[in-house]
């Protein structure tokens, strides 16, 4: 973080709360804790309805001029279609079981970061205008209404949650605060309130097929380095293949994994385990994002970026989709592309055409988690792996929200570490698998102008880090998610230094033992290995 | 303000009752026509609010899954906690409705200079909150030997342990003491947490006050002030045969508890309490992981806008070409 606060000095918090009512404490929206808004022309790429460029920081946020009505007409129109909705804003009781639970409260101290008050922001709203308590009670129902500054609050404590539902694991309702911040972000989308690094994205994936924007041309570009970096590594050529009709699978991953640092390393893995299985894959350019930024929009917005990886197969003729390793991708792919753009009945349950595992629990979506792929693999014996490789790394693993909470993908990818590191210590049990700490800049949250809140909610991970850095030498972060190695390296690096950040196939690609290779001097980011340092 | 506000309001209640019986003699309205109403109210608006819920279709498979999914026959899948059939789903829903699953799970989060945060195990809110949900239903449940001519075998043995200390005269019951000790300390926590207490509203407070005057009444009545205890089964009889009498002498203390119960039940399907019909809903407890396995169907889903492959290589065709990419129409 160039400019901001230091780790002490955003140590320093404060967790008791105001003197005033929460309803009686105005809200700043302050510098580094923000992401800017969304531009006009993002928008109307994907035809948003109120479609202007504009400044949180700014007092006119330019609205239509009927914005209460879009508002209150929209979550009548969600209370109607989700029942969860509708269930959430009436049954909590304010035990405050989750309050802590959320990384940006541990992180920034701010009560309207705990869950509860964050989903009371928007329930005071529901009680005023819904329900006949507050109708006729008001305030002193808790009802409050919706006024420019309590739209602009809901505005910017919905920006401060990452959708991870650590919150919902600890409610005695089950009640998900992330689905009260999708709703949320729904209504905020009616007003044209979205961010820019939300809506760029967006805007990007639905043209481009990813989020980066990334052309035909530029995506093979990008793959044909990676092979290059590959044949220095190992003197082997592999060659695989784009937009191929009648390959056997198709592969899809977040399209970070093919641009940036550390990613790439990651999908270097994928194409070094997929050849040296010989598997009958193809990429694909169109449906080359495996994340879905649409998600942090509204509902349509992520179904409409979804339904390319349906068609795609559908159109290359493939037999089943793997994807790989992201988070808030898999939520997706698991509680929601069937019922969106499914029945997939054009595709065959996945079946591992190496081991001839048929795996029945994906038998509806046909798409399987690559970590699922490889967990099976190695179970069956048929990779060859030298995990002493990997010695010099001392390594403990992040669990994706998603895949932990929206999934239940826990021991998959820790069978594939124990067996590719000799190295591995869990960090403390409140902090993985279930229980594990968002990175704190999912769901689009990771911009640069707000990497003040971005630090504070990574604090938790972090420090379960620091802990196991300190108790057994961990200098390794894995993880199965793009989002995490870009942001986790962020966070790393402001609150435990010298923690390298990998995704699960670095570590397999590193290990793997491929026919015909040379005798590995480096690792897939050309450090030496250990042992051939002196070299 | 909002913790006065309510304590006021049972206050009010209590004197209106008084008032009500005490004073104006208004024996039949207080112990015949309200309650009546508020049992009727109860029930339809109970109902009511699930039919409302239940309106709002399930439109996605959204549990939250809190422990190992169902993949290999090798890795061991949390059946329970991450269920993927009807019969886990089952097992979850009775952990939590019976037992407080998640809330056992409760951690305390502190930091400490380092920093250095700790996330230790938390168990009073479970212990209080399942104490008084618990002793509540033994209590409801004991009552029933005021709706039932002869009182069945069942109910003399939750009766025997529930006083099985054999203390005092009458029996005392051990549920009464666990009930005003664990609303007295859900009372006391949102009171002494400054964030609990920060993100408290009248509607949390009310209730608890509520709850703790209906306890309080009621044990006054059994165990001090004693009312006419056959004018009370006489009279409850006649609500439950539908064929009411007012007997003579019962006290007014009777009529004050009656009252506060009564005002209990109406207020109960406006309020939080509905809680206890909302959990059997919450999606994300009441529904099976296992989305992958199984389309789950929305029936909202309708056709949406999408940029089709056609449209992508037409807008890309010469760069795909260029770059040795098989194109569709050349
Ligand atoms: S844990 Fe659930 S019921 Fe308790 S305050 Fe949080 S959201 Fe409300
Ligand atoms: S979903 Fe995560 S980020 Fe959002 S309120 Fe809950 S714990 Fe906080």
């Amino acid at each position: 973080m160039a400019k901001g606060p230091t780790p002490a000095e955003l140590a320093n918090i404060d967790y008791t709360p105001p003197q005033t009512e929460w309803m009686d404490t105005p809200t700043v929206i302050k510098t580094g804790t923000f992401c800017w808004g969304a531009k006009a022309k993002n928008l109307n790429i994907v035809e948003f309805p109120n479609a202007r460029d504009w400044n949180p920081s700014e007092e006119d946020w330019k609205l239509p001029e009927n914005w209460q009505e879009i508002f209150l007409k929209g979550m009548k129109d969600l209370l109607g279609k989700y029942r969860s909705f509708k269930v959430f804003m009436d049954i909590c009781v304010r035990c405050g079981a989750c309050a802590d639970k959320c990384h940006f409260f541990i992180g920034s101290g701010d009560p309207k970061n705990m869950p509860v008050l964050r989903a009371e922001l928007l329930r005071s709203v529901y009680r005023n205008d819904f329900t006949m308590a507050g109708k006729i009670l008001g305030k002193l129902a808790g009802g409050r209404k919706l006024t420019l500054p309590v739209l602009k609050e809901i505005w910017y404590y919905l920006y401060q949650c990452t959708e991870c539902r650590r919150c919902s694991l600890f409610c005695p309702y089950g009640i998900d605060t992330a689905e009260i911040t999708m709703m949320g972000r729904e209504l905020m989308n009616l007003l044209g309130l979205n961010t820019d690094w939300i809506s760029g994205p967006v805007a990007n994936c639905y043209m481009k097929g990813n989020h980066l924007g990334l052309e035909p041309h530029a995506i093979m570009n990008s793959i044909e380095g990676m092979i290059d970096d590959i044949e220095t590594i190992t003197g082997i050529r592999i060659n695989p293949s784009f937009n191929r009709k009648g390959a056997e699978i198709l592969f899809v991953t977040p399209s970070g994994d093919l641009f940036a640092d550390p990613g790439t390393y990651t999908a270097m893995g994928y194409m070094m385990l997929f050849h040296e299985l010989g598997l009958d894959y193809t990429w694909s350019t169109y449906a080359s994002e495996g994340g879905n930024f649409g998600f942090f929009t509204s509902n349509e917005m992520a179904k409409r970026l979804n339904s390319k990886i349906y068609a795609e197969a559908k159109r290359l003729g493939v037999k089943y989709i793997i994807g790989g390793e992201c988070g808030h991708m898999w939520r997706v792919l698991t509680q929601y592309m069937d019922t969106w753009n499914g029945p997939a009945d054009f595709l065959e349950v996945p079946v591992s055409p190496i081991t001839g595992t048929r795996f029945e629990n994906a038998k509806s979506t046909k798409m399987i988690h690559v970590t699922e792929f490889t967990a099976d693999l190695i179970k069956n014996n048929k990779l060859k792996l030298d995990p002493s490789r990997n010695n010099g790394l001392n390594v403990t693993y992040h669990d994706s929200c998603n895949t932990a909470r929206g999934m239940g993908l826990l021991d998959e990818p820790r069978y594939i570490i124990k067996n590719v590191c000799n190295t591995f210590h869990e960090m403390p049990e409140n902090t993985i698998r279930e229980q594990t700490f968002c990175c704190g800049s999912g769901t689009g949250l990771n911009a640069s102008e707000n990497m003040e809140l971005r630090m504070r909610g990574g604090l938790p991970r972090a420090n379960a880090v620091k802990f196991v850095k300190e108790q057994y030498g961990v200098n390794t972060l894995a993880n199965i998610c793009a989002i995490d190695r870009a942001t986790l390296s962020a966070s790393m690096e402001y609150w435990v230094p010298g923690t390298r950040v990998t995704g699960v196939h670095e570590l397999v690609a590193n290990a793997l033992i491929m026919k015909g290779e040379k005798e590995r001097e480096t690792d897939l980011r050309g450090d030496p290995l250990p042992g051939k340092e002196g070299n | 303000m909002k913790i006065l506000l309510p304590f006021v309001a049972v206050i009010a209640l209590v004197f209106l009752a008084y008032a009500g019986v005490g004073v104006a003699k208004l024996h039949f309205l207080f112990g015949v026509v309200l309650p009546y109403a508020a049992i009727a109210v109860f029930i339809f608006g109970f109902i009511y609010r699930m039919f409302i819920w239940g309106k709002s279709p399930v439109p996605f498979s959204i549990p939250t899954t809190a422990g190992q999914q169902k993949s290999f026959p090798w890795i061991k899948q949390n059946k329970l906690d991450n269920p993927s059939s009807t019969l886990g789903v089952i097992g979850r829903m009775a952990l939590e409705v019976l037992l407080f699953r998640s809330l056992f799970r409760n951690t305390k989060t502190e930091l400490r200079d380092g920093p250095v945060l700790s996330y230790g195990s938390e168990k009073f809110l479970w212990a209080a909150g399942l104490a008084f949900h618990w002793s509540f239903l033994i209590i409801f449940v004991r009552h029933f030997r005021f709706f039932m001519q002869d009182v069945p075998v069942v109910l003399q043995m939750i009766e025997g342990a529930d006083s099985f200390f054999q203390v005092g005269a009458p029996l005392l019951y051990l549920t009464d003491v666990v009930l005003v000790a664990a609303v007295t300390f859900l009372v006391f926590r949102r009171l002494a947490m400054p964030l609990i207490k920060y993100i408290s509203l009248p509607a949390d407070y009310f209730p608890l006050f509520l709850i703790l005057g209906i306890a309080i009444t009621g044990i006054l009545m059994r165990y001090v002030t004693k009312v006419h205890i056959v004018g009370v089964k006489e009279l409850v009889m006649g609500l439950v045969s539908f064929s009411p009498v007012i007997p003579d002498g019962i006290g007014v203390i009777f009529y004050i508890h009656l009252f506060l119960v009564s005002t209990l039940l109406l207020y109960f399907p406006m309020s939080k309490l509905m809680h206890f019909g909302g959990v059997f809903l919450s999606p994300t407890r009441n529904m099976p992981a296992n989305s992958r396995e199984v389309r789950h169907v929305n029936p909202w889903n309708y056709p949406v806008h999408v940029h089709t492959y056609e449209e992508y290589e037409n807008d890309f065709r010469d760069k795909m070409k260029k770059a040795g990419l098989p194109v569709e129409k050349e």
